[in-house]
């Protein structure tokens, strides 16, 4: 049963639509390694292939929806019939429905190649192999460097497609593979640990050198440290920082939040919501990024996305259906997996680049301090009210250099705020795993509460 | 045909192999706006095969179950932990039976129009509780999940789990812009769990906490002492804790707690328990995701660190039993070491003598997630809901505001605990898997902790 076409299942599902009703299907593959590897031998290592499709019924602008985790046909028409049996249940919205071919007509898809036939020919033991290496590199970067506690290799190749009854189908594949390390760097009974990570679409892109090195030197560099006083500096942030904040910054630019009112962004479209030199983009289209696809998980061909313009808000993310209820149209942003309806998501934040490097911005800062890493950002920030309130690790800045390293603190200041006092972008843009790229930014001021 | 997929799994040379399969159906439904938005229903049914050899773990799934697919995964699995090959004996399984949780309404025979009027019901009473209220979403999820383990110890056990919940979030709106507040019981029940919690209940919940936050001060920064008020602090216990507790983070020396076993780690009113054995509670099971029985495991007893929680992988490297810990997000995973519904038990000390004794502080009644470096036990903690203590009592709102520590410290100075408790039920992750989980505690105090707060000094 493993052996279903997924292109072919989920063709013969969308085509049982009746008269008066829409179907859709959503059907992913995936073929995954995974390998743990501690202390020199392997942890674990795992190697699946699974696939599952999920239904979408619209009829009468009621949405029901039901999806499974296999191809099997037994299971998979099942689905069918639970869809519109939930169908039944959900309230008309004369908004819902899908998106017909005609609908699409004009909108050319971007041709990306994000498939490399040569991940799927690494065999096994190079996957466990280079996992060791970057354990062993790890252990060797720094003599402080006491354990390695979690050294990863993992990879995907991934097949999705979606076909409706209204004509709809697009297929996009791709692979990918990362590598990680988590140093735990020692100097008596104190440990600091930190965490360096690769991703590329092929085997030969890992730079486990450099995963080693970063994972080290960023715990390394911590040990010593204190808890500062409370205070208000200029903040800089590391791009893996920017990378994740920029992350709830396009959750508050998500038009399906923007429309039931739960965005900071409710109501600001054309006023100035960033410095003047703030330009924030959703481009999918650009094959550098990780979340990079030709399509959305509606079959819309993705485009790029100007949100912020020079500081002015100018754009939102809408799937179909946010798309027309608000009436801006979509913008091929609808995310999803299987276990549900598509949603509106960022898949390729990035921040306009500025021209200077990260040492020459932290030159800049006489006293301040530079975020490595924050915890608690799920928590501790709100795309509703814009309040930002996080831990953090990271060193000080002291007459435009790195100084002692700092621990147990908060940064906190609101989103809003954030973008009004964002001095400067840096040059160093870095595409991260999920839906942003990071670079080196300085805020011009932040509450940091220590002791 | 369980006994051969096991034969077949030890033919490289493992030590110990299993199979675990599971037939997991679900249903949630969704109001969003004044609206049902969508009813959603899942199916995942599949086999994970483990091999263990030495200090390694093979493991492959499949959705097919038919005897192909387990060979097929069995043989994959077997090869990545591959030693030498041989011909193992075959495995003789022994059933054990197991009494699952007693369910009163299986959630599959509800007709979902009685799940949609649970909807209703929230989002006409988060609304009544006044015109600022302006976005109310509902949820409610349940989820039937059918497992069995067999392995070449000659176990075989099978479980059946229910577990039910219901969510609200609000927005309200005032002058200083948009505040949320979210509350989400779930037990390990069927739809009785509406018997006990009404859906009105959570959503007015819900509808206040939000309300409250409209007036909201900036949170003030620094160190204070920290009330945690029964039921919401627990989850800090759970992250700053418990996690460093969990065998296989001692084992790669990934905790602060490892090498202290009988050392005093917390004042003697302390007492933590991790227990899944609690009846209905959200992260309580008959057997774990290995089939060992759930059980109730001290971990600090008067103050003084007594045990570590464990899996199978782990507890036989150590020569010791697991303590049912061993959980798993679904048949695609593997198992590691979780906790079930992990408690501070409650002491002598009445909860409002302890704000009575607090001069100034920070009483906080909802957390929202938080997050623990187990390595140094540096952990950050969102707060949802929170007010001030001033001269012993509560005073005003405080808004959104992180509090960060160090775990081994904080249980260090927790100097009063209260004679209330109740629980909260959440979703623990780690290394990507989520599993359900409970936490809980009395009203206690923190004589010292960091607040992350936004209000100038």
């Amino acid at each position: 049963m493993t052996d279903v076409e997924p292109v072919a299942a989920a063709r013969q599902l969308a085509g049982r639509a009746a008269p008066g009703e829409q179907v859709e299907v959503y059907v992913v593959r995936s073929r995954e390694t995974d390998v743990e590897v501690l202390r020199g031998d392997v942890e674990s290592l795992t190697v699946a292939e699974q696939a599952g499709l999920g239904v979408r019924v619209v009829r009468d602008g009621r949405l029901g929806y039901a999806w499974v985790g296999s191809l099997d046909p037994a299971l998979t028409d099942t689905a069918l019939v639970e869809a519109r049996d939930n169908a039944r249940f959900a309230a008309p919205d004369e908004w819902q429905g899908l998106v017909s071919a005609a609908d699409l007509n004009g909108t050319t898809p971007v041709t990306l190649d994000l498939w490399r036939d040569e991940l799927l020919s690494v065999d096994t033991a190079a996957k466990v192999d280079l996992a060791l290496r970057l354990e062993a590199a790890t252990a060797a970067a720094d003599p402080l460097v006491r354990m390695v506690e979690s050294t990863s290799y993992g990879d995907a190749a991934i097949d999705t497609t979606v076909v409706s009854s209204l004509g709809v189908e697009a297929t996009m594949r791709r692979t990918s593979c990362s590598c990680s390390a988590v140093a735990l760097a020692g100097d008596g009974p104190e440990t600091r640990s930190a965490y360096g990570f690769s991703v590329g679409r092929t085997f030969d892109e890992l730079d486990i050198d450099g995963t080693a090195r970063d994972a080290a030197s960023r715990a390394v560099r911590l040990l010593g440290a204190r808890q500062p006083r409370t205070q208000r500096l200029p903040v800089v942030l590391d791009p893996l920082v920017t990378g994740s904040v920029l992350g709830v910054v396009g959750g508050a630019l998500n038009g399906e939040s923007i429309l039931k009112g739960r965005s900071m962004f409710v109501g600001r479209g054309g006023e100035a919501v960033a410095a003047p030199h703030v330009t924030l983009v959703d481009d999918p289209t650009d094959p550098e990024a990780r979340g990079a696809t030709s399509h959305d998980g509606e079959g819309v061909p993705t485009r790029r996305t100007t949100l912020i313009a020079e500081g002015t808000l100018r754009g939102e993310l809408h799937n179909v259906y946010t798309g027309r209820r608000s009436g801006h149209g979509t913008t091929g942003s609808a995310v999803r997996g299987i276990g549900g309806p598509p949603s509106v998501g960022a898949r390729a934040l990035t921040l306009t680049s500025g021209s200077r490097s990260a040492e020459k911005i932290v030159a800049s800062v006489d006293e301040g301090l530079y975020v490595q890493s924050v915890s608690g950002l799920h928590s501790g920030t709100n795309p509703v009210s814009g309040d930002f309130s996080v831990g953090a690790v990271g060193l000080m800045i002291r007459s435009g250099s790195l100084a002692e390293p700092v621990r147990e603190i908060t940064i906190a200041s609101t989103l809003q705020r954030m973008l009004l006092d964002l001095v400067e972008v840096g040059a160093d843009r870095r595409w991260l795993p999920g839906s942003s790229a990071g670079a080196t930014v300085l805020i011009g001021e932040m509450q940091v509460s220590g002791s | 045909m369980l006994s051969e997929t096991l034969n077949v799994a030890l033919r490289s040379g493992g030590d110990f192999a299993e199979v675990f399969a599971e037939d997991r159906t679900s249903s949630s439904g969704r109001l969003d706006d004044g609206r049902v938005e969508e009813l959603v229903s899942g199916r995942r049914r599949g086999a994970g095969v483990r091999v263990v050899r030495g200090e390694t773990t093979g493991f492959a799934h499949t959705a097919d179950l038919s005897p192909e697919g387990l060979r097929a995964a069995a043989e994959a699995s077997a090869a990545a932990a591959r030693g030498a090959p041989g011909t193992p004996p075959l495995v003789s399984l022994e059933r054990r039976d197991v009494a699952p949780a007693p369910i009163a309404e299986p959630p599959e025979g509800i007709d979902k129009a009685r799940k949609v009027a649970l909807l209703e019901r929230a989002d006409t009473a988060a609304r009544a509780r006044g015109d600022a209220v302006r976005q109310v979403s509902a949820g409610y999820a349940d989820g039937h999940r059918h497992i069995l383990v067999a392995n070449s110890d000659g176990l075989l056990v099978e479980d059946d789990q229910v577990r039910t919940r219901f969510s609200v979030t609000c927005v309200a709106v005032g002058d200083t812009g948009l505040r949320t507040g979210t509350e989400a019981p779930g037990r390990t029940v069927g739809f009785e769990l509406f018997d006990d919690i009404a859906p009105e209940t959570v959503a007015t919940t819900a509808a206040d906490r939000s309300l409250a936050m409209l007036t909201a001060q900036p949170a003030p920064s620094g160190p204070m002492p920290v009330v945690l008020r029964r039921g919401a602090g627990g989850v800090l216990f759970h992250e700053a804790c418990g996690h460093g507790l969990e065998a296989d983070l001692v084992d790669r020396d990934a905790s602060v707690f490892r090498g202290r076993v009988g050392n005093r780690v917390a004042a003697p009113m302390v007492n933590l328990v991790d227990d899944g054995t609690y009846a209905r509670e959200w992260g309580t099971y008959a057997i774990d995701d290995e089939g060992q029985p759930a059980a109730r495991t001290t971990l600090i007893e008067d103050g003084i660190l007594t045990d570590y929680l464990w899996d199978g992988v782990r507890a036989r490297k150590a020569g010791r039993s697991s303590t049912g810990n061993g959980r798993r997000e679904t048949y695609q995973h593997l198992p590691m070491v979780r906790m079930t519904n992990t408690y501070l038990l409650a002491s002598e000390d009445d909860p409002d003598d302890i704000i009575a004794d607090t001069p100034f502080g920070l009483y906080c009644v909802a957390l929202g997630g938080g997050q623990v470096d187990t390595a140094t036990g540096d952990f950050v903690f969102g707060v949802t809901e929170a007010y001030l203590i001033e001269h012993g009592r509560i005073t005003a709102p405080v808004r959104a505001a992180q509090l960060i520590g160090n775990g081994p410290e904080v249980l260090r100075r927790i100097d009063a605990v209260g004679s209330d408790f109740d629980t909260w039920a959440g979703t623990c992750g780690k290394n990507g898997q989520g599993v359900p989980v409970s936490a809980g505690q009395p009203t206690l105090r923190v004589s010292e902790l960091t607040v992350g707060g936004t209000a100038r000094d």
